[in-house]
C-alpha cells in the first residue's frame, strides 16, 4: 500500500499530475491512497517550493516539474 | 520538436532536437517572403494601401512572433531546469542587504515563476532567512523581466529596446526590494509562514539531459498554447494600427506632452495581465506611430508586474498593509521608468 501525495494549490499542472498518477495506479492496479495536499504551509514543509510536487511514501520524487508516465512507474515499482 | 511530443521516447532526443532546429530555422528564412507572396501576389493587394500594409504587417508578424516564442521559450525552460528555487533561496540567504537584493533581482529573471509557485516560493524564501526586501526584489523582477516579454522585445524592437527593459526593470526590482526592506514590514507577512519548517530540507532533484528537454518542450507547449490566441488578437490590433491610426493621434494621446499619459497606460496594463504577448505587437505598432519610449516601457512592466490575481495568490501569505505597500512602491517605480525614459530619451 502507497501513500502518494500530489502537492500543489490547484493549479493546472497539479491537476494534470493527480490525473497522470491515477491513470498508473489503476492501470497497474496498484494499492495506493492518493492524497491531493493544496496548504502551502504543508507543501513546503514537505520541502516542496515549486509545484507540483509529488511525494510517495514520504519521500520528494518530484519538484517543479511533471514527470512521465514511465517515471511514476517505476517509482511505485511497477515499471 | 514536435517529434518529441508526438513520438515520445522512438526517436532519440539528440536527433529530434537537431530537427526541429533545423525545421525552425527553415520556416524564420521563409516567412517574409512567403508572407509578401501571399499578401501583394496571391490575394493580390497594392503595397503602401492601408489595407495591404495592415495585411502584410500581420502575415509576417504573426509567424515570425510564434517562431520567437517558442524557440525561445524553449531555450529558457531548458537552461531553467539548471537553477533550483533551492540553490537561490541558499545563495540569498547569506548576502548583504544590496547584493543581496540585486542577486534576488537577477536571478528572478531567469528562475521559474508562475503565479502558481509564487506562495511555496515566498514562504520557502521566508524559511531560508532570506530578507523579505530581498524576496520582494525577486517577486517583482520574477514576473516583470520574464523571458517572453524580453525576447520579443529583442524580435520586434532590437536588443536596444529589449535591454532598456530589463535594466529598467531590475532597477525597479531593486529598488523595490530596497524600500520594502527598509519599512521593515515583517508583522504584515501572515503569522503561520514563520512557523513553517521544511522537516526533511527542500528537495533537490536532478533531471537527466533528456528530461532537461522533454521537460523544456512540455512548457514550451503549455506557454504557447495558453498564448497564442493574444498573440494573433493583438498583431491583429497592431495591423490595424500599423495600417490605419494617423501617426499624429498617437502622438497626441500617448506622447510626451500629455503628462497623463504614464499613469493611464499603467493603470491600463493593470487588468492586461499575462497578455504580455499579445500587448507588445500592439506596442510595436504604437511605438512606430511616435508612442514614446517611456510610455511603452510603463505599459508594459504595469501589464507584467501588476496583476489582480497575483495579488489574491499574494494575500495567502501577506496582509492587505503589504500587498497595498507592494503595488504602491512597484507603480511608483514603473512611473519614474516611464517619465525618466520619455525625459531623457528626446
Amino acid at each position: 500500500m502507497h501513500v502518494i501525495e500530489v502537492l500543489g494549490p490547484g493549479c493546472a499542472k497539479c491537476q494534470y499530475l493527480e490525473r497522470v498518477v491515477r491513470e498508473v495506479v489503476d492501470g497497474a492496479g496498484v494499492a495506493a491512497e492518493i492524497r491531493h495536499v493544496t496548504d502551502y504551509g504543508e507543501i513546503v514543509s514537505r520541502g516542496v517550493m515549486a509545484t507540483p510536487g509529488l511525494v510517495i511514501d514520504g519521500q520528494v520524487v518530484l519538484a517543479g516539474r511533471l514527470p512521465t508516465r514511465e517515471q511514476v512507474a517505476a517509482w511505485l515499482g511497477v515499471a | 520538436m514536435t517529434a518529441i511530443a508526438t513520438r515520445g521516447a522512438h526517436v532519440p532526443v539528440p536527433l529530434a532536437l537537431g530537427l526541429a532546429v533545423g525545421a525552425w530555422l527553415a520556416a524564420w528564412f521563409v516567412n517574409l517572403p512567403a508572407a509578401s507572396w501571399v499578401a501583394f501576389e496571391v490575394l493580390g493587394l497594392e503595397r503602401g494601401s492601408h489595407l495591404g500594409e495592415a495585411v502584410g504587417f500581420f502575415l509576417y508578424d504573426v509567424p515570425k512572433v510564434l517562431l520567437l516564442l517558442t524557440g525561445i521559450v524553449w531555450l529558457v525552460s531548458f537552461l531553467r531546469s539548471f537553477v533550483s528555487p533551492d540553490r537561490v533561496r541558499r545563495v540569498l540567504a547569506g548576502r548583504g542587504t544590496v547584493p543581496g537584493t540585486a542577486a534576488a533581482a537577477g536571478f528572478g529573471v531567469i528562475t521559474p515563476f508562475c503565479s502558481c509557485s509564487a506562495v511555496p516560493l515566498f514562504i520557502g524564501f521566508v524559511e531560508a532567512g532570506v530578507p523579505l526586501g530581498t524576496t520582494f526584489a525577486f517577486l517583482v523582477a520574477s514576473p516583470m523581466v520574464n523571458e517572453v516579454a524580453l525576447v520579443l522585445l529583442w524580435g520586434l524592437f532590437g536588443p536596444g529596446v529589449a535591454l532598456a527593459y530589463m535594466a529598467a526593470g531590475l532597477s525597479v526590482a531593486i529598488v523595490a526590494g530596497l524600500v520594502i526592506g527598509r519599512l521593515g514590514m515583517e508583522r504584515h507577512v501572515e503569522d503561520y509562514v514563520w512557523s513553517v519548517r521544511a522537516t526533511g530540507g527542500i528537495a533537490e532533484i536532478r533531471p537527466t539531459p533528456d528530461e532537461r528537454v522533454r521537460e523544456a518542450w512540455r512548457s514550451t507547449v503549455e506557454i504557447v498554447r495558453r498564448v497564442w490566441p493574444f498573440v494573433v488578437v493583438g498583431i491583429g490590433v497592431g495591423a490595424l494600427i500599423h495600417g490605419f491610426v494617423p501617426t499624429d493621434l498617437v502622438v497626441s494621446l500617448g506622447g510626451r506632452d500629455n503628462p497623463l499619459a504614464v499613469p493611464a497606460l499603467v493603470v491600463l496594463g493593470v487588468p492586461l495581465y499575462s497578455n504580455a504577448a499579445g500587448t507588445i505587437p500592439i506596442v510595436e505598432a504604437l511605438l512606430g506611430k511616435g508612442l514614446p519610449l517611456g510610455s511603452a516601457l510603463a505599459f508594459m512592466m504595469a501589464i507584467t508586474a501588476l496583476s489582480v490575481p497575483e495579488l489574491v495568490i499574494l494575500r495567502r501569505v501577506m496582509k492587505p498593509r503589504l500587498i497595498a505597500t507592494f503595488v504602491a512602491v512597484v507603480a511608483g517605480g514603473i512611473l519614474a521608468v516611464g517619465y525618466g525614459f520619455n525625459l531623457f530619451l528626446s
